[in-house]
């Protein structure tokens, strides 16, 4: 696997052999000192068209515990502002000697436009509405493990609840979560899916009331604030009352269902409850894991396999 | 080469098939008689001969954006192609609202003197859809079509008074069915590839709602209107019930909306970001079907040439267009299957005549007439490639694939300005 561009790509053993992967570098990350010299002289450049702090750290934090080298260009203080175009600014930085380039942008399509323009892998950290296929890595393994199932979700029902027109996540998550089995409810208003979606493997509901005491995972979408601009919702307290996590759709879970979030969350809006009083949340069990689920990418691009990385703690 | 003849050709024209030589001398075709035995001899074996094409709808670019084309390569394109005539869409820089501006396309046109070179006019200053343009001046200085192409003219007002005020002057407007509020940072059709891919949908309704306004304001008004790129079945249909209420329309289809689909843009390849978009194949068919019985009256290019480096930005930034002038009659008999007759009227006969030159252009080929020639065959494989095309820009979506049918022979004027494909000048 020499990039990885979205979950669509990926056969199911693809997507289990990373899973599995992923177990290990757990383990690695739980040791006392949490590196291993697995991608010794490499370089990983984090391009970040569009800012976003904590998925940057997480892959910079991955690629450091596999002792990669990284870079970080930072669009907001770089020549892309004086108008260099996308492909001069990664030739550029594949001059400098890349070895995979982690891609994050506005615009569906980036990363796998920039893969014309380098010998270097490319990893999608995120393209407009398209993919982000760690975050479908990560949830994936926080719920699998969570449920102890091995890689098999079948029998079970994630609901995806919000904007789902609008979210990479979604897309990883639905192709994700079914290549694992699982069953996938959309719980959305009809503006808030995307136009034509007669051939994905999901179903909907149009009230969150009406599947939350039924499902396994309760998968919440970030509400962006300014969707009620484009008419899109009336207003965040009707989406609130709707498809918000009250306390008492709380009190309606399933007793082991878990609730996800990909963060940053909304409070207020999508979640109305402190995740700290759920006994099934595993928002920061994500964040965790979202380390470990970089490292097992960045391995398997890198090192053109899947074998375990050797070697003790440096 | 001013004075020859076209040997073993079939001539095409309204009246039928006729295997014989074409002789061309001092810009007209002329009979043939002795002398001409020892005139220069242009093969036409298992070709046809028709008029020359009037591709309805070019972006020369110039002025403006030369780097992407200027009124030279475009017009080498077109004869390329086999057009003799070609309308240039208004938006350039500045935009061809003014007379100084036609006149300096026009005249750029003939100092080419590769194709003629119609530049047509906007509806509205600066294409901003609020002022209406001074129509009868331009109207003087020779403009017949008059668009907002890339704009639809969104303020219903205006189109009324547009089509009441340049009605009475004997131009036509030209239409771009957009509304613009439904199509808002849209880059491809809105359908399920769309929704798959993540990228903002262009509906076919943003169309179709604009078409219907405005086939309601020809009959308000009994102006006449021409259609610009359709590109949705249900925008065929509505056009093929006003022409049969008598309304006094015409519509193009390009060559790419007859055989593109929307789902080419899972490669997120910029080349086949266009507007209106590709659609579905459903909607392909159905424009394939307007084509055939007549809905459609006109087959025209969209020709929009852009530089590399703008098409190589993502695709919500990357400027909607293709290249088409010198793929059109392969596009368009490869996707589907026209007689002759019929490919001479969507490419010559009807859009001569839409653009008011059906005086020198679109005409038979018989003794007497200019001769503005187009010599083509229906039979012969070319691959496109992009490096082996005469227009400024490489922005062809057909790069790598095989096209049946090709332009062999160009006459403009009298002149023979392509040769087997290849522009003499």
């Amino acid at each position: 696997m020499k990039h990885l561009l979205s979950i669509e790509e990926l056969t199911t053993t693809q997507l289990t052999s990373l899973l599995d992967l992923t177990d290990h570098m757990v383990e690695i990350s739980g040791r006392p000192v949490p590196k291993v010299p697995a991608l010794r002289g490499r370089t990983v450049a984090s391009v970040f068209f569009e800012e976003s702090t904590r998925t940057r750290l997480s892959f910079e934090t991955a690629a450091k515990r596999l002792s990669a080298e990284t870079m970080t260009f930072n669009v907001g203080t770089s020549s892309v502002n004086k108008g260099e175009s996308l492909r001069d600014t990664i030739e550029t930085l594949a001059a400098m000697g890349v070895d995979a380039f982690v891609v994050r942008h506005k615009s569906s399509g980036v990363p796998r436009m920039i893969t014309e323009w380098t010998d270097a892998s490319v990893i999608n950290a995120g393209d407009g509405w398209h993919q982000h296929p760690t975050q479908a890595l990560l949830d994936c393994h926080t719920i699998t493990r969570s449920f102890g199932c091995g890689n098999d979700l079948s029998g079970r029902t994630v609901a995806i609840v919000g904007d789902v027109k609008h979210s990479r996540v979604a897309r990883s998550n639905i192709r994700a979560f079914t290549m694992l089995g699982a069953e996938v409810v959309l719980v959305a208003p009809r503006t808030l899916l995307p136009p034509e979606f007669i051939d994905w493997p999901v179903r909907t509901a149009d009230a969150l009331d009406d599947v939350v005491g039924d499902i396994d995972v309760l998968y919440l979408l970030r509400m962006q604030r300014e969707r009620m601009d484009a008419a899109l919702v009336p207003s965040l307290g009707e989406y609130s009352a709707r498809f918000g996590l009250t306390s008492q759709r709380a009190r309606q879970l399933k007793h082991d269902a878990l609730v996800l979030h990909p963060g940053p969350m909304n409070r207020g809006v999508e979640i109305l409850v402190d995740p700290a009083d759920l006994p099934g949340s595993r928002i920061l069990e994500q964040v965790r894991t979202g380390v470990s689920a970089r490292m097992s990418v960045l391995y398997t691009v890198l090192s053109g396999g899947s074998v375990p990385p050797t070697g003790g703690a440096e | 080469m001013k004075s020859f003849v076209l040997r073993g050709g079939t001539i095409v024209n309204p009246d039928g098939n006729t295997e014989t030589d074409v002789v061309v001398r001092d810009g007209f075709v002329v009979a043939a008689d002795q002398s001409h035995g020892d005139l220069p001899v242009i093969d036409a074996t298992g070709c046809y001969i028709s008029s020359g094409f009037v591709d309805l709808h070019t972006h020369l670019r110039e002025p403006g954006k030369e780097e992407a084309e200027t009124i030279e390569t475009g017009s080498r394109a077109a004869a390329r192609g086999g057009y003799t005539a070609v309308v240039a869409m208004p938006n350039t820089d500045p935009a061809q609202d003014a007379v100084h501006v036609v006149d300096f396309v026009r005249s750029r046109g003939e100092r080419v003197g590769l194709c003629e070179v119609l530049p047509s006019g906007c509806i509205t200053i600066g294409r901003m859809g609020q002022q209406l343009v001074p129509f009868a001046a331009l109207a003087k200085a020779g403009v017949h079509l008059f668009t907002d192409d890339g704009n639809g003219v969104q303020d219903p007002l205006i189109m009324r008074r547009a089509l009441e005020y340049a009605g009475e002057l004997g131009v036509v407007l030209a239409q771009h069915c957009e509304v613009a509020r439904l199509t808002e940072g849209a880059v491809m059709h809105e359908g399920a590839c769309c929704s798959s891919l993540g990228l903002p949908g262009w509906p076919a309704l943003a169309e179709e709602l604009m078409l219907h306004r405005d086939i309601e304001l020809v009959r308000l008004t009994g102006a006449p209107m021409h259609f610009l790129h359709l590109s949705t079945a249900r925008s065929v249909e509505m056009v093929r019930q006003a022409k049969l209420e008598g309304l006094p329309i015409t519509a193009e289809v390009t060559p790419h909306h007859l055989s593109l689909v929307d789902e080419l843009l899972t490669s997120f390849d910029t080349v086949f970001k266009v507007n209106p978009p590709l659609r579905t194949r459903g909607d392909i068919e159905a424009l394939k079907g307007g084509v055939l019985d007549g809905t459609i009256d006109a087959v025209a290019t969209d020709h929009a040439p852009h530089s590399d480096h703008a098409k190589e930005q993502p695709l919500d930034a990357a400027p909607p267009g293709m290249l088409g002038l010198e793929t059109a009659l392969g596009v368009l008999n490869t996707s589907m299957t026209l007689s002759p007759r019929r490919i001479a009227e969507v490419l010559s006969w009807n859009p001569a005549r839409i653009a008011n030159v059906a005086d020198r252009q679109g005409r038979p080929v018989v003794v007497g007439e200019p001769a503005n020639l187009a010599v083509w065959d229906t039979t012969s494989a070319l691959v496109v490639s992009r490096d082996h095309l005469v227009s400024k820009s490489r922005n062809t979506p057909y790069d790598g694939m095989t096209l049946r049918g090709r332009v062999r022979h160009t006459v403009f004027r009298g002149e023979l300005v392509v040769k087997d494909g290849e522009a003499l000048k």
